[in-house]
């Protein structure tokens, strides 16, 4: 789609927000006087500094990813470790999804694209380094593009991705340029494990091999982990589920990097198809299914903060997560547009955002409140379209993805993101995209979306997923809870009676185009 | 002998380019090349060859057979050797 247009569409998008945003304040005005952030949108187990840190943050807060968006810019090209899930000829799999070349820029050129970004998406509020190497093998590139940002875009927060074998070399530089936050990929902390996931590393100028490199590489992730801790730089860790190799060995993963500090533990699954080329692609070693990632993630739950809405995003993302707006800033198109950096629209519209995300809150707790007092064991998912700001504002026929929700007498509780082929392609719907989307959102009791057409309708219907559509443009945690209220409802009355529905199927394709 | 890179297989990572102990590598037209009078398959300075110890793609990085042995350089990879030698 053409850039400019495309913009249109989010100028639009932003006031039709503004304008629900008014309406459902009143709406909820009886009781936001008491309104707080839920526990699963807000603060939950983390310490207030902590809280104030990553609230905003997209990638480090469930509710923040709703409202604000992120950019990495791809200067790090180089790597010093050789993963089995990763094939360098295309961008790094850990941090980026697989699949395809990123436009790799220099420092100077970063920096222009990420003013240009920022004016042009006053949400976006982080910039990250994520490859598509390791941003530490590259260490002149990755800090000099810091440095310039944020000496230009000072309101920016800054963060980095690893693989954690150089980290220890940097820590003061990451601290002297004031970097928000680190995340480390942390596959595995027993060597014999990461033997099987690491073919070699380079370090002090040697290439190791085997069960030697794979202890290198732990001992220093935990020991970057530490150093970080130490300082007080917020860390987060992330690690990709194998199958059989170290699925289980993660849950010892998870407790080795809580008590060493670690904010939050993202759990990733193993994206691995032959076409990409990687060892395990071609070795047909499979990813998890979505059952057995949740199951996992549940397992680690209690131990540390999981993160559930990670994309995997590319290195060269931009945009809302699960929305790559990346096309629109290609260096061509950035070294042409006007770029005039202004911080104080950008704050104004951060302000609405805000406004907008506590009306959200508050119409989501009160219809908790409605629920209060109901019992039931009842517990099923359902899949929402949306494009953003918490609300149910996308067609079927357009989602790129849809996000899961856990639904409980407790409430409605983000538990994870199903990417999926968009079923509508100019005007007419694909039959096999159709059957792939339904094997994505398998598991799902119900689907809202803001609008469906009505022969997907029906396939819906027929393979026991309910189509909601009567809570367009609406918040989602607040209708899930209504629907589910509904569905108790007609539980208890006898009209249907309640089944639970099987597994579904990550998707594992290459990725989804922008636009 | 010297290193040389085998075009059609770098994926133009640049790994190895700051790890040169001699400065021979630079990128060309997208692909990284080694300057042949410059390599010194990093005798004296390192156990093995950086450029191919860090390239991510096997075999890219590779002895250049086509040019006469390198002067300078000993098969036999002791690191201490050259320095031993200018030292006298
Ligand atoms: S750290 Fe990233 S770029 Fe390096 S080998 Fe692993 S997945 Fe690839
Ligand atoms: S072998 Fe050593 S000296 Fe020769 S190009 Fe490679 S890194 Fe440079
Ligand atoms: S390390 Fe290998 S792939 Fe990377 S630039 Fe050098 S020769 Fe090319």
């Amino acid at each position: 789609m053409n850039a400019v247009v495309e913009r249109g569409k989010h100028v639009k998008a932003a006031m039709d927000n503004g304008r629900m945003m008014q309406s459902a304040a009143c709406r909820a005005s009886a009781k936001s006087a008491q309104a707080s952030y839920g526990s699963q949108a807000g603060q939950g187990d983390l310490p207030t500094e902590v809280w104030k840190k990553v609230k905003n943050h997209p990638c480090y807060s469930e509710d923040a990813h709703h409202h604000y968006a992120r950019m990495h810019v791809a200067v790090a090209p180089a790597c010093n470790i050789q993963c089995n899930y990763c094939n360098r000829k295309y961008d790094c799999a850990n941090e980026s999804r697989p699949g395809v070349v990123s436009e790799k820029l220099t420092p100077e050129q970063a920096v222009r694209k990420v003013l240009a970004v920022a004016t042009t998406i006053p949400q976006m509020t982080v910039l990250g380094i994520a490859g598509p190497g390791d941003p530490l093998a590259n260490p002149a590139k990755t800090f000099k593009t810091f440095e310039l940002v944020a000496e230009a875009a000072p309101d920016i927060k800054l963060c980095l991705s690893t693989n954690g074998l150089a980290l220890p070399d940097h820590i003061d530089t990451i601290a002297r340029l004031k970097i928000d936050h680190v995340t480390i990929t942390i596959n595995m902390v027993d060597p014999e494990i990461g033997a099987k996931i690491y073919p070699w590393i380079f370090f002090n100028h040697k290439r190791y091999t085997g069960i030697d490199a794979a202890r290198i590489l732990t001992d220093r992730q935990l020991q970057g982990l530490e150093m970080l801790s130490e300082r007080g730089i917020l860390c987060k860790v992330n690690s990709v589920m194998i199958p059989n190799i170290n699925d289980d060995h993660l849950i010892e993963v998870n407790k080795a990097v809580k008590s060493r500090g670690a904010f939050l533990h993202n759990i990733m699954p193993l994206i691995s198809a032959p076409e990409h080329g990687t060892v395990f692609g071609l070795k047909g070693q499979r990813g998890p299914t979505a059952q057995e990632l949740k199951a996992l993630q549940d397992a680690c739950g209690g131990e540390l903060k999981m993160m559930r809405h990670c994309r995997q995003c590319r290195a060269d993302a931009v945009g809302l997560l699960g929305e790559d707006r990346r096309a629109e800033f290609t260096t061509d198109q950035v070294m042409k547009m006007d770029v005039q950096y202004d911080l104080e629209m950008r704050k104004a519209y951060q302000e609405r955002v805000e406004h907008e995300r506590a009306a959200k809150v508050a119409a989501a707790q009160n219809e908790r409140a409605e629920m209060s007092g109901e019992m039931s064991p009842i517990t099923l998912l359902v899949a929402v379209a949306t494009k953003g700001s918490g609300l149910i504002n996308e067609h079927f026929g357009h989602a790129k993805e849809f996000q899961v929700y856990e639904l409980s007498t407790s409430g409605a509780k983000f538990v994870g993101h199903r990417r999926v082929d968009v079923y509508c392609q100019s005007g007419y719907g694909e039959e096999d995209r159709l059957s792939a989307i339904m094997r994505g959102i398998h598991d799902c009791h119900a689907v809202f979306i803001s609008k469906i057409g009505g022969c997907p309708k029906s396939n819906l219907i027929k393979a026991g997923i309910e189509p909601v559509d009567q809570y367009a443009y609406e918040f989602i945690e607040k209708s899930a809870i209504a629907w589910f209220r509904s569905y108790l409802d007609k539980v208890k009355r006898g009209e249907i009676q309640h089944v639970q529905r099987s597994d579904a199927a990550i998707r594992q394709g290459s990725l989804i185009s922008a636009g | 002998m010297p290193f040389k890179i085998i075009s059609s297989q770098c994926t133009s990572c640049s790994a190895c380019e700051p790890l040169c102990p001699n400065v021979a590598i630079s990128e060309k037209g997208g692909s990284f090349v080694i300057e042949a009078a410059k390599c010194t398959e990093c005798v004296g300075h390192f156990d093995e060859p950086q450029c191919a110890a860090a390239c991510p793609v096997d075999n890219t990085c590779v002895v250049d057979t086509s040019l006469p042995r390198y002067q300078g350089a000993s098969l036999k990879r002791d690191p201490h050797e050259r320095h031993a030698k200018s030292c006298c």
